[in-house]
């Protein structure tokens, strides 16, 4: 479809030696959430690090990715980085090596902030970018944000830095999110606030989603779509609902039992 | 928690004497640099007194075989090895941290020339490269000196930034940085320059000591700051022929280098303890 945010046709990723990625093919529409699984080792990441255009440079993509109607492979690099927040940010796995360790969390949320202002060629003054953070503070829930501003990552906890990621994601006002299971080094009450959070905040800013996780129950209360991988390759697409229930492939059959007997072995309990 | 709280003021405090005792040294000798250019106890080719005097109370080092006073030239001493030490840095870091910081971001083709360019020259002597430098501009002075120290501690100063450079390139924090749009030149600096410098400051720290040494050896050679600077490294050279007989005048500047070298180091080790928000308990 011509309107879709994000297009993926036919990506294949390969180093000189192995394939990771083979013919993957899925498209993202304007405001869209959408799901993608795999087991670790699946190519997730890669997939989503192709989308950025960040691969790592022994690492060749073929195929074709539009994003917002400008083709990513083969750009040079001063588009992708203009196109980098503008159209797409990220939100990543381990929050506490994603934040620069000798930054004050205030200053890292500030720099995406101002870029975005110049970019808009909005007032970018000190004053103008210091609302605009304790604006986004507030809209990831975080309570006191005076003392956050001032803190260093290895100050707060886990799910206040994970908070923050989110923030300097937002900051840019991307049309995409890409959050790289951005629960899975969090403890399960502060991972399903998490999710949460996520889920409202494109819902409420009309953001596109890409959600990626190898947990099944997680992506079924986030994603409206879902693309299931196993090494490097598609299995299974369609709609959450569809996927998650009525899977056609067998391997999705296996994760979604899995995933059953696994919650039926936690409710079982006392 | 507990083994926590039992062992951090330990370190701390430890980290607090070895501050306080390098900002002593260091400020000691500081000091009377900055004094000398106001006031020495006398001029420093005034021969005011007899040959070879033992320390007393008209002069505290002694004197040189002219006569000399040697805490006088001990002070234009302190002053010219803080002017080396600080010059020279200076001129390796920027050379230093440049090319390091130009290499790691290479292609593999220039990385691996930059790297191998600063090990072989780093395989040199740092005072053999000085001498190279001082010889190709064929007259000795004072700023010959700090420049051709600078040019030998460069490579060392671009390996370790190299290293430091590649490091922090490896860290998720850039990754994220990257793709919120930042460009590489605000990477390098707000987030690379930052991350490397604690451990570089403590590296330029030892470099100091060195370009220190090194001037001194420079003038013992003859090829540092002529007369009439007095560096420690040439009253070194001058109480060379003296020194069973007037060791004080070779014991003293030897001890004012080994004091301001150590000094240096102790005042680093102690400021990145104070300042690294990372080793600080939050
Ligand atoms: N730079 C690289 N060079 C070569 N192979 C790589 C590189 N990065 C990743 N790979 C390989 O590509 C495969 C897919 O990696 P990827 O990080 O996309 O997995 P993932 O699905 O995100 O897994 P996880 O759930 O563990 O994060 C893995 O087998 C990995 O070893
Ligand atoms: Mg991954």
């Amino acid at each position: 479809m011509m309107s879709d945010l994000l297009t993926v046709r036919g990506l294949t990723l390969a180093t000189p030696d192995k394939v990771l990625v083979e013919g993957l093919s899925f498209s993202i529409a304007p405001g869209e959430r959408f799901g993608l699984i795999g087991e670790s080792g699946s190519g997730k990441s890669l997939t989503s690090l192709a989308v950025t255009g960040l691969l790592a440079p022994s690492i060749r993509p073929a195929g074709s990715i539009t994003l917002a109607g400008k083709e990513i492979i083969g750009a040079p690099e001063k588009r992708l980085v203009r196109m980098r927040g503008d159209a797409v940010a990220t939100v990543f796995q381990e929050p506490l090596t994603a934040l620069d360790p000798l930054m004050p969390l205030g200053r890292q949320i500030a720099g995406p902030v101002r870029r975005r202002l110049k970019r808009k060629g909005q007032e970018a003054g000190r004053v103008a970018v210091a609302r605009e953070v304790r604006s986004l503070l507030e809209l990831v829930r975080l309570p006191e944000p005076e003392r956050l501003i001032r803190s260093y990552p290895h100050e707060v906890s886990g799910g206040q830095r994970q908070r923050v990621a989110i923030a300097m994601a937002l900051a840019c006002q991307p049309r995409l999110l890409i959050a790289d299971e951005p629960t899975t080094a969090l403890d399960v009450t502060t991972q399903a606030e998490i999710v949460r959070l996520i889920t409202s905040l494109v819902e409420e800013l009309g953001i596109a989603l890409l959600f990626i996780s190898h947990d099944l129950a997680v992506v079924g209360q986030v994603a409206e779509s879902v693309m299931v991988m196993r090494d490097g390759r598609m299995i299974e697409t369609g709609p959450a609902e569809q996927v998650l229930t009525r899977p056609e492939d067998s391997y999705t059959r296996s994760l979604v039992a899995a995933a059953r007997r696994f919650d039926e072995a936690l409710e079982g309990q006392p | 928690m507990s083994a926590e709280s039992t062992e951090l003021p330990r370190r701390r405090r430890r980290g607090n004497a070895t501050f306080w005792l390098g900002l002593i040294l260091v400020g000691g000798i500081v000091l009377a640099g900055i004094v000398s250019f106001f006031w020495t106890p006398y001029a420093l080719s005034d021969m005011a007194g007899g040959r070879l005097e033992a320390p007393s109370a008209a002069h505290w080092a002694g004197t040189d075989r002219l006569g000399r006073d040697l805490f006088t030239q001990l002070m234009i001493g302190a002053r010219i090895a803080l002017i080396v030490g600080c010059g020279a840095v200076a001129i390796g870091a920027v050379i230093g941290v440049a090319t390091g910081i130009l290499a790691a971001f290479a292609t593999r083709f220039l990385d691996d020339a930059l790297a191998a360019f600063f090990d072989i020259l780093i395989a040199f002597p740092t005072l053999l490269i000085a001498m190279l430098v001082v010889a190709a501009r064929e007259e000795a002075s004072l700023g010959t000196a700090i420049l051709a120290l600078g040019i030998g501690l460069s490579p060392i100063v671009g390996r370790i930034t190299r290293i430091l450079t590649k490091q922090v390139l490896g860290q998720d924090y850039i990754t994220a940085a990257r793709v919120s749009g930042t460009s590489w030149g605000a990477i390098v600096y707000w987030h690379i320059l930052p991350n490397i410098v604690p451990f570089l400051g403590v590296n330029l720290a030892l470099q100091f000591g060195l370009a220190v040494m090194a001037e001194a050896s420079l003038s013992y050679l003859g090829l540092g700051a002529p007369p009439p600077n007095a560096s420690w490294g040439r009253m070194l050279q001058e109480a060379q022929g003296t020194v069973y007989t007037a060791p004080w005048g070779a014991v003293l500047p030897g001890l004012a280098l080994f004091a301001l070298v150590i000094g240096i180091n102790l005042l680093a080790d102690g400021l990145r303890d104070r300042f690294d928000p990372a080793r600080r308990d939050g």
